[in-house]
């Protein structure tokens, strides 16, 4: 239905709400990305796809891009079975378990880095017995990934706690009633209820992963070519006074990311569309 | 298929939900669970359907014990008060749940599926419903599409939790007659759990009363209404006003009022009170044998019936039912004085539990 774009209004202050919003959005998020456009803009396409295309940082690009993808579904998996544990099971401690899931939200990132890193360390109290199975962790991309996954699990079980405590278990005893095991359960009746939650904890996490830089700086090591994320480079360029590669990259990983979360999105509104009447 | 219930009991904590019920539910009948809320009857069909596990007792289908077994093996069908549906997916693709999750080898084809779909809603009168979603019905339509799920595993037993409770007062007689109709045709052993007195004495071919977790009375009907066993069953059962009083040497005197007793011919005197139902007590201008002076303070229109509200002097209020016509013959108008004869006083010895307040 086609609205005029102002109408009367019976609830006051749309005005001034609408003039906040858009504020906010332009000084706070819409300048610094038109900025970082602009001046991406102002380099020629050859030049981009060059800087870009130089090993060094395509390496950076598909580390950052593959680390944040797989942990930010790492993330989303766990954090799905701790929003489940923390909602369906009255644990004792609940309480204390449900805020300290919050901690890698408040934790200074350089902290958890520095934290996991001498936990994983090939000296430290998992390194070890880990790096004797043969599996190194710090200063590896498995590394940045534990690091990522750490910092994307609240946003899992946040997003995905409400929605469960909102599910109806009538809807579960139908199906058990109707004859479905507890796997087609989940299969057929939670799974797709959950997966707007799922996919909106995947992005938070995929978004956070994308940009992290500070636990990460610790614990990957930092090797060109190996293990060096794409924001750690752009501060590279950045001290080097290298302000077009830095640019070129920073205008990539804002592109892509945005596509991403794009696509995520509308899988969401798919996927809330038919029940949110229900 | 009949349903036994023997000794069950069940508590959440401290608080008992059910001590020790026994009923049983012969093959095609359709019995009411009936009971304040509180009473125990959800619990007591969650434990028959095995959503629930009894503390103590067994449940038997069919004279076998079904205790251990599985819900999915029990072969109930289940209605919830609040439907249950799967929201995300069709009405047909809800009704067809039931055969899809069957294991490989019992699973029918896909031509099977749809014709048995097909014919369960039709059943319910929703056929061409098929490929909505729940959440485009009206709460009466969701209802339906929920039995026509619950039957299309075809059950041996049909479980309803107060199927019509959750929908508004038109939908809810509409869909309560249909229910009838539908268990005549189709003769499913029911049980079906409601709070709503007039909904079991309309439906049920049996009633079971549940108070605090206890059967109070199990009959047809007719019987639970005619022959109360209880002042709580007389009182849950339709509205009654309550004279208290005692009895001694056979007869009760209870305030203004004084009837045979011959059950208690003894001198000492017992406390008792006499009920009378609201549509059971005579108004006129002129004093008779026995009765009383009260005050007309309202008078409600309540479609057919027409509800008054009497103050007997130094007594709680009255509750009366009129027919229109008995209440165009006497015309009354509020602050009038009316001699008010309970046509047929049931008395009760006051029990150490106080029927429910009303």
């Amino acid at each position: 239905m086609k609205r005029p774009a102002v109408e009367p209004r019976i609830l006051p202050g749309f005005g001034p709400a609408l003039g906040f919003t858009l504020l906010w959005l332009s000084v706070v998020v819409l300048a610094p990305l038109a900025a970082l456009v602009l001046s991406a803009l102002r380099m020629p396409p050859a030049e981009i796809a060059r800087i870009v295309a130089a090993p060094r940082v395509a390496a950076s690009i598909r580390l950052t891009f593959g680390l944040a993808l797989a942990s930010a579904a790492v993330a989303a998996l766990l954090g799905l079975l701790l929003a489940w544990v923390l909602v369906r099971h009255r644990l004792p401690g609940r309480r204390l378990l449900d805020a300290l899931i919050d901690l890698p939200f408040a934790l200074p990132t350089a902290v958890a880095g520095i934290a996991l890193t001498t936990l994983y360390a090939p000296n430290g109290w998992l390194g070890r017995p880990l790096a004797a199975l043969g599996v190194p962790v710090a200063f590896t991309p498995l590394g940045i990934g534990v690091a990522l996954v750490f910092l994307g699990i609240p946003f899992a079980v946040r997003t995905l706690e409400p929605v469960l405590e909102s599910l109806d278990p009538e809807v579960e005893d139908a199906a058990t009633s109707l004859g479905a095991t507890a796997g087609q359960t989940f299969r057929r009746v939670l799974f797709p209820e959950l997966l707007p939650a799922l996919a909106t904890g995947f992005s938070l996490a995929f978004a956070r992963g994308l940009g992290e830089y500070g636990s990460v700086v610790f614990i990957s090591g930092n090797m060109p070519m190996r293990t060096e994320v794409a924001p750690l480079l752009i501060m590279t360029r950045l001290e080097q006074y290298d302000y077009a590669g830095a640019t070129a990259l920073a205008a990539v990983l804002l592109v892509a990311s945005f596509l991403l979360l794009l696509a995520v999105n509308r899988l969401q509104a798919w996927g809330v569309g038919p029940a949110a009447r229900g | 298929m009949s349903i036994e219930v023997l000794g069950v009991t069940k508590s959440f904590g401290s608080f008992t939900a059910l001590r020790d019920v026994s009923l049983t539910v012969a093959d095609g009948e359709l019995v009411a669970l009936l009971g304040p809320s509180g009473s125990g009857k959800t619990s007591l069909l969650r434990i028959i359907a095995g959503l629930e596990r009894a503390d103590r007792g067994s449940v038997l289908f069919h004279g076998t014990d079904v205790g251990p077994r599985d819900p999915r093996e029990r072969r109930i069908g289940f209605v919830f008060q609040h439907y249950a549906l799967f929201r995300r997916m069709t009405v047909f693709e809800n009704v067809a749940f039931g055969m899809r999750v069957k294991p490989r080898g019992e699973r029918p084809s896909e031509e099977e599926v749809r014709r048995r779909v097909g014919d369960l809603l039709k059943l319910v009168q929703l056929d061409w419903l098929g490929d909505r979603l729940p959440g485009e019905l009206s709460g009466g339509q969701r209802q339906r599409v929920a039995l026509a799920r619950a039957l299309a595993v075809e059950p041996r037993v049909l479980l309803l939790d107060e199927p019509f409770g959750s929908l508004d007062a038109r939908v809810r007689q509409e869909l309560r007659r249909w229910l009838r109709r539908l268990h005549d045709e189709i003769r499913l052993t029911s049980l079906f759990v409601t709070h709503d007195q007039e909904e079991a004495l309309e439906v049920a071919d049996r009633i079971v009363l549940l108070n605090q977790g206890r059967v109070v009375q199990d009959g047809p009907p007719e019987e639970l209404f005619e022959r109360p066993t209880s002042p709580f069953v007389l009182d849950f059962l339709g509205n009654v006003n309550i004279f208290h009083g005692r009895v001694e040497n056979g007869r009760a005197l209870l305030g203004p009022l004084s009837v045979a007793y011959p059950d208690h011919p003894h001198a000492e005197p017992a406390p008792a009170a006499g009920y009378a139902r609201s549509y059971e007590i005579d108004l006129s201008r002129e004093a008779g044998d026995t009765g009383f002076w009260a005050s007309l303070t309202r008078v409600g229109i309540a479609g057919a019936l027409l509800r008054l509200e009497l103050l007997p002097d130094g007594a709680a209020p009255l509750k009366v039912e009129l027919t229109r016509e008995r209440f165009e013959a006497l015309r009354p108008v509020p602050g009038e004085r009316l001699w008010v004869v309970p046509r047929n006083l049931r008395v009760f010895l006051e029990t150490p539990v106080p029927p429910r307040a009303q």
